[in-house]
């Protein structure tokens, strides 16, 4: 059971390292986009929209090229969907200067309502008799694995191979392609802003962009471009979500507070996406655990659910208590940047 | 003492008798803001190997023309010419590719980075390998006698390393015309010899160097040649060894001005105002910051503090306030209204306050103490009123007479007395600050550095504001970083070293063998006995400070 545990908490933590990968680079810019969770939810919204009227155009789903075009078109959908969100903000607070936490905030409502009002759109014209949208096949071509894992296992229950290798390669194996995406990214994005000059340009914007405007650095377009990748990053853990952890059903406010649960984990993990790794996976877990533990009240499972963020108050005061430089925010995160104003 | 002193205006060709070209020349630049002529007509030149001073008041349009030079702003009209040839300079990118580097008042630096990251940011020359940056950082180093180590993070750095990584940065992008913008403001005297002594190895090594400053001796010591400018205009150049201070000062200030301070002996009835007793204070690190501080203010006089920065002088002005927790010692008042004898220890700082003794301490930022920067000039003066009011509305006539008033007698340049405070100049902000704490009558008046990047008019102004204080009795304790001041405006000195007193000084009196400055100088750096191992310090730079001072 402990390694089915771990299994349903690296799947819990997939989205979560999503959001955060993506809002880390947001926030390194300066950008304190609070949208993420509208944005996720975009993300969601898109690749379900991409991949419903791909099904209903009756493609054959046994061909490999239809699969890969199926998976290539939802994330595809998906993508423009929470870059769309991306430039949104940006816009408003780059260009129209307008305020980074009520703009966030805004996007965030925004985000879930149009995502709600096309899910329904798609209900309608499905003429499902359930609240919700299926995407079966879509979601079969996400969810794919290695092959082997399955063989072990059945394997293992015929008592050839012995259980344990079965259950390790079913914890460390058994995920979809966008799962070790996910980590790939995370790993990417934490040598890109530590070891690159990219990196430490992006970084001197959210510390302190009129140092990075004064160096000739184009200050504007770095925060374009960090928001806009970032949201798309975040987007894909509401495609994740939607076409592997939930099976492809899709249905109103089916996201939860994983958002949230993202912005609560850039803190916990320092700003460091490494970090953030390894905190999606005790996030996904901590969310979960009530599920294993046996004969939970109600009260005592909400309690658990809430642990996250209880972590994550905890690091924010261990952090501020040992005051180092380096744990703490980018310097200038959440203030717009004129170059005029004194 | 010459006196014919060559004074060449105008455009003038700009060409050495010995065929020299200059390395960059400005002829008739005109800059206006709005309404406003920043600069009108100027026309200046630098050579290769040569130091030339940028002397004139604050708001005579110095920083305007480097800034011209620089790429940031674009004249209106006038012509930059380098190496003899006509140049546009749109952008800081362009004055780069000039090799044009100015070192800014305000540091433009990132907490987090080291220094290499904060000198390679926003370069692009192919591969960013920062092991091999930090290597030419120290090579840089090297040959101009820099000490800073390439792998400090900023936040760790003193206010001189952080001004050396500005202007390594600008010579790791090769720059050999460099513009320092009043480099030594917010430098102590030692750091201010080992800036001077980087910069003359730099013109040996071909440089041209402008420095823009209003300090005139530094001008004198440094500079080959002064430019000087007066509200936006040109006055002339003049070659420093064949001038001098007064003659430097009528050329800036445009009439003749006095400058001495008239000390007047202390009054024959002082009086102990404040008896300072075995003080010890901790910081957060439980270091001790003051040890076994003992002094007397007396009433009529100006006590000076000396010491390199973090020796203790905020921390001893913030516990006679009562902003400081005190580990033991006595600080007793006598209350001229009373006469009683007052025990400051267990006052909250608003007793203290009403009491007569008033704080104003002016920060190396200038705002981060005692004003509001986002709020007016009445306002700011309300913060020390506001439980004036009665009843439910604040009293808003009276802060804004006093508003007003501090205005109209300082000085003080803005648009109005509803102008936030933050764009005012930094002189006037001190003026601000330091009028507040007057007006309200004090008896005790505890300024530190009060003149911090004030030029030399409003620096006189507030040095009168302090004799005038003192004239009327009021005890006034002056924390200095100008020794010369110190020595002019104090009755009596009294120098901290390492959170030490190690000696007070009596500036009337000439000293055997030695001058008076050297004096103070000494007492500095020197170590007074039965000191423990562990250097005092409320910043942990003051402490490494201490020990490079000592080793000059």
């Amino acid at each position: 059971m402990i390694f089915q545990f771990i299994r349903r908490a690296v799947m819990q933590g997939v989205p979560l390292l999503y959001g955060s990968t993506g809002e880390i680079i947001t926030e390194k810019s300066g950008h304190l986009n609070l949208g993420i969770p509208g944005i996720m939810y975009m993300g969601a919204i898109g690749g379900v929209i991409g991949g419903f009227f791909f099904e209903q155009s009756g493609a054959n789903f046994d061909l490999w090229y239809i699969r890969v075009l199926a998976v290539l078109i939802a994330l595809f959908c998906s993508l423009l969907a929470s870059c769309l969100m991306g430039l949104l903000y940006c816009f408003l607070t780059v260009s129209l200067r307008a305020n980074q936490n009520v703009t966030g905030l805004a996007l965030t409502t925004f985000g879930v309502g149009a995502g709600n009002f096309f899910g329904g759109s798609l209900i309608k014209i499905s003429h499902a008799d359930v609240p919700t949208v299926t995407l079966t096949k879509t979601s079969s071509c996400f969810s794919a694995h290695l092959k082997f894992v399955d063989k072990l296992a059945a394997s293992a229950d015929a008592g050839k191979c012995p259980k344990i290798l079965a259950d390790i390669c079913s914890v460390l194996f058994s995920y979809s392609f966008l799962a070790y995406f996910s980590i790939v990214i995370a790993l990417v994005a934490a040598h890109v802003l530590m070891k690159t000059r990219t990196g430490l340009t992006l970084r001197a914007v959210g510390e302190n962009p009129a140092t990075a405007d004064a160096a000739g650095i184009n200050v504007n377009r770095y925060k374009y471009i960090a928001t806009c990748l970032g949201s798309m990053i975040a987007g894909l853990g509401g495609l994740y979500y939607i076409m592997d952890y939930a099976s492809g059903v899709w249905s109103s406010d089916g996201f939860g507070d994983r958002g949230w649960l993202s912005v609560a984990l850039v803190i916990f993990s320092l700003w460091r996406p490494n970090l953030a790794i390894i905190g999606s996976f005790l996030f996904g877990g901590l969310y979960i655990v009530h599920n294993y533990i046996p004969d939970l009240s109600m009260q005592a499972q909400e309690l658990f659910k809430m642990s996250p963020y209880v972590m994550t108050l905890l690091v924010l005061i261990f952090v501020s208590i040992k005051e180092k430089k380096e744990a703490l925010p980018p310097a200038h995160l959440g203030q717009n940047y004129f170059r005029e104003e004194r | 003492m010459s006196e014919q002193t060559s004074v060449e205006t105008g455009s003038g060709s700009g060409v050495k008798a010995d065929g020299r070209v200059p390395a960059i020349e400005l002829r008739n630049i005109t800059k206006t803001f709005g309404e406003v002529i920043a600069n009108q007509d100027i026309s200046l030149n630098v050579y290769r190997g040569e130091i030339l001073s940028v002397l004139g008041e604050n708001g005579s349009g110095k920083t305007t023309l480097m800034n011209m030079i620089s790429g940031i702003y674009y004249p209106d009209s006038g012509e930059i010419l380098i190496d003899g040839e006509e140049v546009l300079i749109r952008s800081p990118k362009d004055a780069f590719r000039y090799k044009i580097g100015m070192i800014h008042q305000h540091f433009k630096l990132i907490d987090v980075f080291t220094a290499t990251e904060n000198i390679v940011l926003g370069l692009n020359d192919g591969r960013y390998d920062l092991p091999a940056y930090e290597v030419r950082v120290k090579e840089i180093c090297d040959r101009y006698g820099f000490v800073l180590d390439p792998k400090k993070k900023v936040y760790d750095m003193s206010v001189s390393e952080k001004q050396t990584v500005e202007i390594i940065k600008v010579l790791f992008r090769g720059a050999d015309i460099l513009i320092l913008d009043e480099p030594t403001a917010v430098l102590t005297p030692q750091e201010t010899d080992r800036l001077f002594n980087v910069l003359r190895r730099m013109r040996e090594d071909g440089k041209a160097i402008i420095i823009i400053t209003h300090k005139l001796h530094e001008v004198l010591s440094l500079s080959d040649r002064v430019s000087v400018l007066c509200k936006g205009r040109y006055i002339g150049t003049v070659i420093t060894a064949e001038t001098n201070e007064q003659k430097l000062t009528e050329m800036m200030v445009g009439e003749k001005v006095d400058l001495n301070i008239h000390r007047s002996d202390p009054p024959k009835d002082s009086v102990p105002r404040l008896v300072v007793n075995n003080l010890v204070c901790k910081n957060e690190d439980g270091i001790e910051v003051l040890k076994n501080i003992s002094f007397t203010a007396m009433s009529g006089e100006i006590l000076g503090i000396a010491g390199i920065a973090g020796s203790g002088q905020r921390e001893l002005l913030e516990s006679i306030a009562g902003l400081e927790k005190l580990e033991s010692g006595e600080i007793t008042y006598n209350n001229p209204a009373t006469g009683a004898a007052e025990d400051l220890r267990n006052k909250s700082p608003r007793q203290i306050r009403e009491l007569g003794v008033r704080l104003s301490f002016v920060p190396e930022d200038r705002l981060g103490m005692g004003l509001v920067g986002n709020m007016d000039i009445i306002d700011n003066m309300m913060l020390r009123s506001y439980r004036g009011g009665r009843g439910l509305f604040l009293n808003r006539t009276d802060p804004a007479s006093l508003a007003e008033k501090i205005i109209n007698d300082l000085g003080v340049v803005t648009p109005g007395a509803k102008t936030p405070v933050r764009r005012l100049s930094g002189g006037n902000v001190q003026k601000v600050l330091v009028g507040r704490e007057i007006a309200s009558a004090p008896t005790v008046l505890m300024v530190a550095y009060p003149v911090r990047g004030l030029d030399i008019n409003s620096s006189f102004t507030i040095y009168n504001l302090l004799n005038e204080q003192k004239e009327k009795g009021v005890s006034v304790i002056f924390v200095g970083e100008d020794l010369d001041v110190l020595i002019e405006l104090c009755d009596r000195i009294l120098v901290l070293s390492s959170g030490q007193i190690s000696g007070i000084v009596d500036p009337r009196v000439q000293p055997e063998g030695i001058t008076l400055k050297e004096q103070i100088g000494l007492l500095m750096t020197k170590k007074v006995s039965g000191t423990e191992e562990t250097p005092a310090g409320s910043e942990e730079s003051s402490s490494a400070e201490g020990k490079e001072a000592a080793n000059d």
